[in-house]
């Protein structure tokens, strides 16, 4: 559906965009994950046919970017960054006019509206100005206005940025919704949303692609060590020496000290070992008392961190 | 076609819930017809006659006109609803044809409000010499068509910055300049065929001749050709996104 290839764009003296490379296929949800800064919303600004990139080609749904511009945003629908919206204008008059300006007319447009309505949730705000509207309802309305024309794509920046907890909720379900048809690109700083909404996560960094894979693939990539935790009560000198010499740890550290004479450990392990059942057949072995005991796992942000140092 | 109708409408139905632009429509009339009545001691000659308010037409729109035109790119850039605008499927040209157009006929919305003014001087003249409204037909004419073209140099300013202040100072100054090039007095200054030439350039000498009564298919090629210079390159520039 969409093919980048060796994209670069430069802001004057500083290069946005440093060969970025990469495929989405038809009905995926892809994140564009990176730091602020790192390349995120020019690309997509490239994918729309708003900028023209320096070098490289991109090609959406079949189009390429520098070629037939017209064509290939008929086919995409766009929210970009902080959704600016015509605050003067009231949400139907200006779902009116966006599906105006994409086509739509009569009875064609009068049915979309009122679908996009429904499916964003705005038969609250259909009576108001946009400008009265607040931030998740705005962040709706301009879903509403990139989903009107039934695109195959949506390019979505940052479309939870600003919202509050339940708004984010909300806005996430629907754009899984609407992945389940569509094929979706959307860009965030928030690793949990690409957990919680992506097939796939492409992560960016100053310019050029740094991974990329299932959000699965990506924490297994970072999960060359597999810690274990452990609380255990009793004298923590004994149990740090004891640990220590299980098979298989490298190090051990305390997390948090002794609290009532429980201490937490952290167990490092050498390699990609499971170490737990070995940590309770020795504490167990010396009796001592065992109050809680998990695999660590391995976060996005873990990651992130270590792929955007 | 439909595109520019789409985009003019939203501009027009803007205008019209705007406060500004009826505070805009108000001054324009209070300084304007003040300008004529007072300034131009319309009252003092005695003739009924409406040269007063004429003359003082390309001062009033060399500050009215900028100050509808600044925001007409500066706001979207300002706001980001230009990124809106410019990713739907169509030209670059239709949306700026729209914009311009809805915005000129709030040009045109002042002048015909000033059309009492014409009516009134009428009534006033001696019923024994009836009042010859050619001449006053003519004036809106020419002050249309210098509206006209002082919105697209001022819409043209505003494609080229975010910042509405700018776009209105850097409007006036551009307005300013061309009519000095045709003043007479800088005129004279010149070089005669340097000043043949910036004075055919300067809207101000056609404006002169057009509202003087004299209809001539060069003023008004000139006002079209001009028009649609400024609008071509207000097109580029937005093309161009050098700003983005």
């Amino acid at each position: 559906m969409i093919k980048v290839e060796k994209l670069v764009k430069n802001y004057g003296t500083h290069r946005a965009l440093r060969g970025v490379s990469f495929e989405v296929g038809q009905g995926e949800i892809v994140g564009f994950l990176g730091p602020n800064g790192a390349g995120k919303t020019t690309t997509m600004k490239i994918l729309t046919c708003y900028l023209p990139a320096d070098s490289g080609t991109a090609m959406v749904a079949g189009y390429d970017v520098a070629q037939s511009p017209v064509e290939i945003r008929r086919r995409i629908g766009y929210l970009s960054e902080g959704a600016p919206l015509y605050v003067e204008m009231g949400t139907i008059d200006f779902l009116r006019f966006v599906g105006g300006m994409r086509g739509l007319k009569g009875e064609k447009l009068n049915k979309q509206i009122k679908t996009v309505v429904e499916r964003c949730g705005l038969e609250k705000a259909a009576g108001k100005l946009i400008g009265e509207l607040s931030k998740g309802y705005r962040q709706r309305v301009g879903l509403a206005q990139a989903l009107i024309h039934e695109p195959d794509i949506l390019i979505l920046d940052e479309p939870t940025t600003g919202l509050d907890p339940n708004q984010i909720q909300e806005i996430r379900s629907l754009i899984k919704e609407i992945g389940k048809e569509k094929t979706v690109i959307l860009s965030t700083h928030i690793l949990t949303e690409v957990t919680a909404t992506c097939d796939r996560a492409i992560i960016i960094n100053e310019g050029k692609v740094v991974a990329q894979g299932t959000p699965q693939e990506l924490m297994e990539r970072g999960s060359g060590k597999m810690n274990v935790i452990a609380s255990v009560r009793g004298n923590h000198d004994l149990i740090s020496e004891s640990l220590r010499g299980i098979d298989g740890v490298s190090s051990v550290e305390i997390v948090s000290p002794a609290e009532d004479g429980v201490a937490r450990y952290r167990l490092t392990s050498k390699e990609h070992l499971p170490l737990a059942e070995r940590v309770f057949h020795v504490i167990a072995d010396n009796g001592w008392a065992l109050s809680e005991l998990r695999q660590e796992t391995v976060t996005l942000e873990d990651v992130f961190a270590e792929l955007t140092k | 076609m439909s595109n520019i109708y789409r985009v003019f409408a939203r501009e027009v139905r803007g205008y019209v819930s705007s406060p500004s632009s009826y505070i805009f429509l108000l001054l324009f009339l209070v300084i304007g017809s003040s300008l004529m009545l007072f300034l131009n001691r319309f009252f003092a000659f005695g003739a009924a006659q409406l040269d007063g308010f004429f003359v003082y037409v390309p001062w009033l729109f060399m500050f009215f006109i900028p100050a509808i035109g600044m925001r007409l790119w500066a706001e979207e850039k300002k706001t980001g609803t230009i990124e809106l605008l410019m990713t739907l499927p169509v030209r670059d040209i239709e949306i700026v044809l729209g914009k311009y157009i809805g915005a000129l006929a709030l040009v045109l919305v002042a002048l015909l409000l000033t059309f009492p003014l014409p009516w009134m001087v009428s009534s006033l003249a001696d019923p024994k010499t009836p009042f010859d409204w050619g001449p006053i037909y003519c004036a809106y004419l020419a002050s249309f068509l210098l509206g006209a073209l002082i919105l697209a140099v001022s819409a043209w300013v505003s494609s080229m910055t975010e910042n509405q202040i700018i776009a209105f100072i850097l409007a006036c100054s551009l307005t300013f300049a061309l009519y000095l090039i045709g003043f007479p007095a800088i005129v004279s200054m010149l070089p005669e065929w340097l000043g043949n030439l910036t004075s055919k350039l300067s809207p101000y000498q056609h404006f002169s001749s057009l509202y003087q009564g004299v209809i001539e298919a060069v003023d008004v090629v000139y006002f079209v050709g001009a028009i649609g210079l400024f609008l071509y390159l207000n097109t580029r520039t937005i093309e161009s996104r050098r700003w983005a």
